[in-house]
């Protein structure tokens, strides 16, 4: 072995991750002080909190076995739930198209552009609950309201993802079509939809399965479906009846999400 | 000879064509069936329906103008909207990791293991935030802590899931290495895992602390904390135009962690 | 001394890629390992340092058996064993020092492992043999940044870190260009000199395993068909390993010149 006291002594340290020490140690005091200021800002109901065990306890207990001897009631709800879900795919899918429109920056002048951006971000930035919490003020309770939740949901996320295509198209199509001398909605119609709706075939598959998950939720405001089922069920402390449903839920979800990537793959 | 081959092309290549045809057709067709049989099976009154325009117009009309009364009440509510989720997201990470770990094909201890990652990453994706935040307020009552669990179990599924595809990804040629030079298990994850996992790790918490944001401004329509608490309060009382400023108000918190996200992003990776 | 004795590997049921292989290597010699792709050169590397558990036969270094180590004992006689892969197989987010230093893996302790806090003398030797192998500059930048030279240079020094008894290297100059795979090739042969190690190289070049080692093993089918001095490895050689498999004209081009590489430190 070739000794190693041919050279001499150094040192070597690893390289910090940010190389300023201040700034280094600065970040790690303050996201210490974060976390404990916002831990103990927030306020625990540590009385309320302590019965929380023996009550998992009860709930746990009551809730197993399931029970599905109403499955006449569970069934109803889930057969809302897809109507909801399959409902609100197709008006949301179609009412993506003049929106994506809209929100494209380059075929939408600016005016225009910036109005369907709003719109877009908007009905992204409000969970579909929230959304379905206001259209059970305006429309009353009932799948009507859920329809329009996730009407609303999927405008903005197909919406979204579709004028992001539309921004990538091959332009050179639109200019053929504009020297042919098409007009607007030609244009339109010949250059621009042939080359999105593969896409859009594909975004809608997604967007049931994303509807059918969604729609499980929009029920516990009011807005039909499985959702106010569960709901109910819980808030009777029938928790045998809710473990049931949750049990029912997971497994369409599953089957609907295998679907729904078996699909898409088919026809990518 | 050759005529005849090319008949026999032709023929297939249309028999193909008429089948994939007829196979469009009758999915156009089932769709179509299932959408009348839904617009006539479900639970609408129709005549609510050419009524909501009016009705929705109407809320609307109501909200105008967003009454700024109780915005100090509004942004310490959106305050600890975002601490339920970054808490949330915190936590989240000391759970996620060991079962990212024991789910991933190629670092799982034995297929007992995987399984039981494999479920726990599948319950808690399968179950949506609100739903869990329903069954932790059952157990923990109203407020903040069974917000916070709800969005712990939720995201544990998302970040375990998706750390566990990034360590099946990983380049398994410096664990070899690692391994050659007879280090323990613990030691090739610290060198060879670590490193390669850390960027889609940062990515991967990022986006769910954004996802984590909007999940959180619902939790509190079930009792669970956060801004929702006042939004249904709001709600429950008709004060429209309360609600019309909690609901810009959560626009804003949402654009605010957009922006946060994309410029933590920015920095660290 | 490394002594492999009726090593057989049979992947699953198939045919055995390794076929009662008989080797032994003394002293510090630099043995070339030459064959087709498929000959078994890689797995019969793999099993000495059991990355690919053999099926049987038995593998010995320095007295110590290696086919039935478990646990711990297979790591502490790991270390023992530095190897060198043609992909480098370095942890490429990490700078070439904590490359360097993961060779003492196996002696230090899992805190020491993660704090990057390694003994005096390890880093000593570290930057000592990276000085070596001239990439002592390079020691905090990361290793991706580096070409493939530096970076199989990097390989060699985290294999060296191991304080080897034998050195292993697996295709070492198969991903470098022409220059630099002569170059990796007189830093292997200088090293176990000076270090007096053997050294196994698997090799497809013919002409560089016969100009920069000292002693040739052919292989093909998993069977050891030649075994001999550079000088012996002769046409009738070649055509016994190569034969009806694959005909690569740079096997018959003379060796280089030796002065033609002189780029090693």
């Amino acid at each position: 072995m070739a000794s190693p006291d041919t050279a001499p002594v150094r040192h070597w340290k690893k390289p910090p991750f940010i190389a300023n020490p201040l700034l280094r140690y600065g970040l790690l005091v303050l996201a210490a002080a974060y976390l404990i200021w916002a831990f103990g800002s927030l306020p625990f109901n540590w009385a309320r909190i302590s019965e929380g065990l023996p009550r998992a306890a009860r709930i746990f207990s009551g809730g197993f076995p399931p029970n599905f001897d109403r499955y006449g009631l569970l069934l109803t709800g889930f057969k809302e739930s897809f109507q909801i879900a399959l409902l609100a795919t197709l008006l949301g899918v179609l009412l993506s198209i003049p929106f994506a429109v809209m929100a494209a920056r380059n075929i939408a002048p600016m005016p225009i552009y910036l109005v369907g951006r709003a719109i877009i971000i908007v009905s992204r930035s409000f969970h579909p609950v929230i959304v379905a919490i206001l259209f059970v003020a305006a429309v009353g309770f009932g799948p009507l309201a859920g329809i329009l939740t996730l009407t609303l949901y999927s405008i903005g996320f197909v919406g979204k993802l579709l004028a992001e295509e539309i921004e990538e198209i091959d332009w050179g199509q639109v200019e053929a079509m504009r020297a042919a001398g098409a007009g607007y909605l030609a244009t339109l119609f010949y250059a621009v939809f042939p080359q999105i709706l593969p896409r859009q075939v594909g975004l809608s598959m997604y967007q049931l399965d994303s509807n059918l998950r969604a729609s499980a939720v929009v029920g516990i405001v009011g807005a039909g479906g499985i959702g106010g089922t569960l709901m109910n069920a819980f808030g009777r402390y029938d928790y045998d009846f809710a473990f049931a449903i949750l049990l029912v839920i997971i497994a369409v979800i599953l089957l609907s999400e295998g679907v729904s990537g078996w699909v898409r793959k088919k026809i990518w | 000879m050759v005529d005849h081959a090319e008949r026999l092309a032709d023929r297939v290549w249309q028999r193909y064509d008429r089948k994939e045809r007829l196979i469009r057709y009758a999915v156009l067709l089932l769709t179509l069936m299932l959408v009348v049989w839904a617009l006539r099976d479900i639970d609408i009154f129709w005549p609510w329906v050419w009524d909501a325009p009016n009705q929705i117009s109407g809320l609307a009309g109501r909200m105008w103008p967003p009454s700024p009364a109780g915005l100090a009440n509004i942004l310490s509510a959106l305050l600890e909207t975002v601490h339920i989720a970054t808490l949330a997201t915190f936590l989240t990470i000391f759970l996620a990791l060991p079962v990212a770990y024991i789910a991933a094909q190629n670092t799982t201890p034995n297929r007992v293991c995987l399984w039981i990652g494999r479920f726990i990453l599948v319950a808690s994706r399968s179950v949506n935030t609100i739903i869990w935040a329903l069954l932790f307020v059952a157990i923990f009552g109203p407020g903040v802590l069974a917000g916070i669990l709800a969005i712990v179990f939720r995201s544990v599924g998302f970040i375990g899931k998706l750390m566990g595809e990034a360590i099946e990804e990983i380049d398994r040629r410096p664990v070899e290495a690692m391994e050659a030079t007879g280090a323990s298990k613990a030691k090739v994850i610290a060198y060879a895992i670590v490193p390669q996992v850390m960027p889609a790790f940062f990515a991967i918490v990022i986006l769910r602390w954004d996802i984590n944001i909007r999940e959180s401004t619902v939790l509190g329509l079930v009792g669970a904390g956060g801004i929702g608490v006042i939004l249904q309060g709001s709600i429950d009382t008709f004060a429209w135009p309360t609600v019309a400023t909690i609901l810009l108000a959560i626009i804003v918190l949402v654009l605010i962690g957009e922006a946060v996200t994309s410029l933590l992003r920015r920095k660290v990776l | 001394m490394l002594v492999i004795k009726d090593l057989v590997k049979q992947y699953g049921h198939g045919e055995a890629v390794l076929k009662g292989l008989n080797l032994s290597v003394e002293g510090n010699t630099v043995v070339s390992i030459v064959g087709a792709s498929g000959a078994g050169k890689s797995t019969m590397l793999r099993c000495i340092n059991r990355l690919v558990e053999p099926t049987s036969g038995s593998i010995t270094l320095n007295g110590t058996e290696l086919v039935n180590l478990k646990g711990g004992e297979l790591r502490r006689a790991r270390r023992k064993i530095g190897m060198v892969f043609q992909g480098f197989n370095l942890l490429d987010r990490l700078t070439v020092m904590e490359n360097v230093l993961a060779g003492r893996l196996g002696y230090v302790n899992l805190f020491q492992a993660i704090s990057r806090r390694y003994p005096q003398a390890d880093i000593d030797r570290a930057f000592y043999l990276m000085e070596r192998v001239g990439i002592a500059h390079y020691a905090n930048k990361r290793a991706d940044e580096l070409s493939g030279g530096e970076r199989q240079r990097v390989g060699v020094v985290r294999a060296l870190m191991q304080d080897p008894e034998v050195l292993l290297a697996d295709e070492p100059t198969a991903s470098l260009d022409p220059r630099t795979s002569e170059q990796i090739m007189m830093l292997l042969q200088s090293l176990a000199a000076e270090l007096s190690l053997p050294v196994l190289i698997n090799i497809h070049n013919v002409a560089q395993a016969k100009t920069y080692t000292e002693r040739v093993v052919g292989l093909r089918h998993g069977k050891m068909i030649f075994d001999g001095a550079p000088v012996d490895f002769n046409k009738e050689a070649l055509e016994a390993i190569y034969g009806g498999i694959e005909a690569p004209d740079e096997e018959l081009a003379p060796p280089p010149p030796k002065e033609a590489s002189h780029g090693v430190s």
